[in-house]
């Protein structure tokens, strides 16, 4: 873990995760820090569905993303008209790349030198950061868990707590070498100082950054979910404020967000509804006296639109970002969120994260399960995580004629020893003169067993072959 | 081609075909026709658990209810409108009474003042477009009248809401406030103090904005 943590993200390399897994496990106060934390989120979303017809919910929530997804193209163009009508300027993007540009170009055109920035999953996708780092422009992270990552230069590691992975002793010190800030384990000390820094920052800052939770096409309405304001003050207080987001958060109508809201908060922190939610349909009309003057809305692709081309993957893109697959997620839970060393860590990682970055890098990933389930039983869209990385699994070795690979980098497991026994092995049970020889043979020299076989004997002991097989203990108790 | 052309030929020209959209049934988030009284003290019982205070008053003793309270605070400095119908109410009462804090009009704007509202004022004290009971949270509007950041910079919010304007659930509220014939710049939920528990998961308030919500229910 800590090897990791001193590296920026494009470093990381996602395909060394079981170096990294057995790291986070092996440190205890890793292990800890997400063991409390998730217990609390879990235990707190129960609590928060109380009372509830969940499933009706869960299956409304499911309904809503899959009608908008089912109307994709005709709902971002309504959406760029009303937005466009309401004075906001809409861009599109292929690519993280070309995204991170039109946020350059804004900036370049208003001679802006400092960016604030509110919590976007999106824009750590595109590494916007460091890319404007780079640019000589600097961002500044304004969410309280952002901004203590930002300083550690770390990553998320968790996409809505992303500094769960440190305790507070971690972050005092962190602080008071970074920041000036005194020692100390008051969170209230340490967030006051804090809310006095930023407040300079969101004075003087030239544009500001946000994400999108859901962007509402008959409207042009873009909506924010937070509590701490932050949000808020990044979309209201610099004179330019620019919003990124994924092409998959369009829906139809308001309506639609009541329900997607009720299940989203709930669903990430077990809270009914977060401090804020905040809908922005313009920028500030000529009589307001506060506001943004100018508006952006950068829709970025980045492998969504081939997510979206085949019917069983397509649900991938229902997710609203919550998090509880990874609350519930033994395997997260276990390891963290830095192991998968991937922008979205967790199971919807596990499923969206190979189409990002192709299952050659992200190899590891749809195999860092148990299939336990819990995820699937959780999301509050109903995404079927487990099938889905059933189907990555598939995927990833190439699968077999009637379910060929489609997903970028697939293959990238495949063996031909392990294609050719398997291939072996559908052979003898198709056909019963063989598959009796066969296990004849075996029953015959099981001596010859090896005692070791890779992985499987590392916990446990080899089965031992049956003296006879099945059908020839059948055939003696006949006679 | 254009990205925008590109991104929507991908879409359109789905392999998989087209995509059958399902009905959504929006009954599950009904909840019964609750009485103004039960509609209050859900909203009350809710607001209150995420921090926030709830005062039950009048509209003839609302203005003095406040001055007491800000007075406890020890509130020297409060932003109203200068032309919404709460913030008139406060000018008209400030020139009577000498309980309140020092009134200031948020008449200007911020770029000619943005430091003095982060650094001097106390109190933001704002109307609200009713609220909504099932998550306890106060609908905000901010426009010309009642700008922005009256609601999010001070220290304290103090939000005045009729009992009459309760909706139960935020459905209920944007359908009865045909919200989707026309939007604001600007629209707003508010649900308690400004709060974080980015920090080991302890529970802050006041992170970015106000550490305090005070909600004058006028009945």
């Amino acid at each position: 873990m800590n090897t990791t943590a001193e590296q920026s993200p494009h470093q990381i390399d996602v395909k060394e995760f079981h170096p990294r897994a057995r790291a986070a496990l092996g440190d205890p106060q890793i292990r800890k820090n997400f063991r409390n934390a998730m217990n609390g989120l879990m235990s707190k979303r129960t609590a928060a569905f109380e009372g509830w017809d969940v499933e009706t919910l869960r299956d409304l929530g499911a309904n809503v993303r899959m009608r908008a997804l089912a109307n994709l193209p005709d709902l971002l163009e309504q959406l760029e008209q009303k937005l466009t009508e309401n004075g906001v300027r809409v861009h599109w993007a292929v690519d993280a790349d070309e995204a991170c540009r039109i946020v350059r170009d804004i900036c370049v055109a208003r001679d802006a030198k400092s960016v604030i920035k509110g919590k976007s999953m999106v824009s750590e996708e595109m590494e916007l950061n460091h890319y404007l780092h780079e640019q000589g422009i600097e961002a500044l992270e304004s969410d309280l868990g952002e901004y203590i990552v930002q300083l550690a230069e770390e990553t998320p590691s968790h996409i809505i707590m992303p500094a769960i992975h440190k305790n507070t002793d971690e972050i005092s010190k962190l602080l008071h070498e970074k920041t000036g800030t005194d020692l100390s384990h008051d969170a209230n000390y340490l967030t006051a100082s804090a809310r006095l820094q930023m407040r300079e920052k969101f004075m003087n800052a030239d544009v500001g950054v946000s994400g999108v939770n859901f962007a509402v096409a008959e409207t042009g309405t873009l909506c924010l979910v937070e509590n701490e304001g932050n949000g808020r003050m990044t979309t209201t207080v610099p004179p330019c404020h620019i919003a990124v987001t994924g092409i998959e958060k369009v829906v139809p109508n308001l309506e639609d967000v009541t329900a997607l809201l009720a299940l989203l908060t709930r669903s990430a922190t077990g809270q009914h509804i977060t401090t804020y939610f905040n809908m922005i349909s313009g920028p500030r009309k000529t009589d307001e006296l506060d506001g943004p003057e100018e508006v952006h809305l950068v829709l970025v692709d980045n492998g969504r639109s081939t997510i979206y081309q085949d019917d069983q993957l397509l649900d991938t893109l229902r997710c609203i970002r919550c998090g509880a697959c990874m609350n519930h997620c033994p395997v997260y839970t276990r390891v963290g969120g830095h192991t998968y060393g991937t922008t979205y860590p967790g199971p919807i990682g596990k499923i969206l994260m190979p189409h990002l970055i192709g299952l050659d890098e992200g190899r590891h990933l749809p195999s860092a399960s148990s299939l336990c389930g819990a995820c699937g039983e959780v999301c509050p869209v109903k995404i079927p995580i487990p099938d889905l990385l059933v189907r990555l699994r598939q995927e990833a070795v190439d699968g077999d004629r009637l379910h060929p690979g489609k997903v970028k980098g697939h293959g990238a497991k495949r063996s031909s020893v392990e294609a050719m026994i398997w291939k072996g092995w559908g052979l003898m049970h198709a056909k019963p003169a063989l598959y009796r020889f066969g296990t004849g043979i075996a029953a015959k020299f099981r001596k010859l067993q090896p005692g070791k076989i890779g992985g499987w004997t590392q916990y446990r002991t080899a089965p031992a072959l049956a003296p006879k097989t099945l059908h020839q203990r059948m055939k003696e108790r006949q006679q | 081609m254009s990205s925008k052309d590109t991104i929507l030929q991908r879409l359109r020209n789905r392999s998989g075909g087209e995509i059958t959209a399902p009905d959504c049934d929006f009954s599950v988030l009904r909840r019964p026709d609750w009485s103004t009284g039960e509609k209050l003290d859900l909203f009350q019982k809710m607001i209150e658990s995420v921090h926030g205070e709830v005062h039950r008053t009048t509209e003839s003793e609302w203005v003095g209810v406040l001055a007491g309270l800000l007075q406890s605070r020890g509130a020297r400095t409060m932003l109203v409108s200068p032309v919404q119908k709460i913030g008139l109410a406060l000018k008209e009462a400030a020139n009577s009474r000498d309980d309140l804090p020092d009134l200031l009009l948020y008449d200007e704007a911020i770029e000619q003042w943005q430091e003095e509202l982060f650094t001097t004022v106390d109190v933001g004290i704002t109307s609200t477009r009713g609220a909504i009971a099932e998550t306890g949270s106060l609908i905000l509007w901010p426009s010309a009248d009642e700008p922005r950041l009256m609601s999010l910079v001070p220290p304290f919010h103090v939000a005045v809401l009729y009992a009459s304007e309760l909706y139960a659930t935020f459905h209920e509220a944007m359908q009865a406030q045909r919200w989707h014939e026309s939007m604001p710049t600007n629209a707003l939920l508010v649900s308690g103090p400004s709060k974080t528990a980015d920090i080991e998961q302890t529970l802050v308030y006041g992170v970015h904005g106000p550490k305090e919500l005070i909600v004058l229910v006028i009945e």
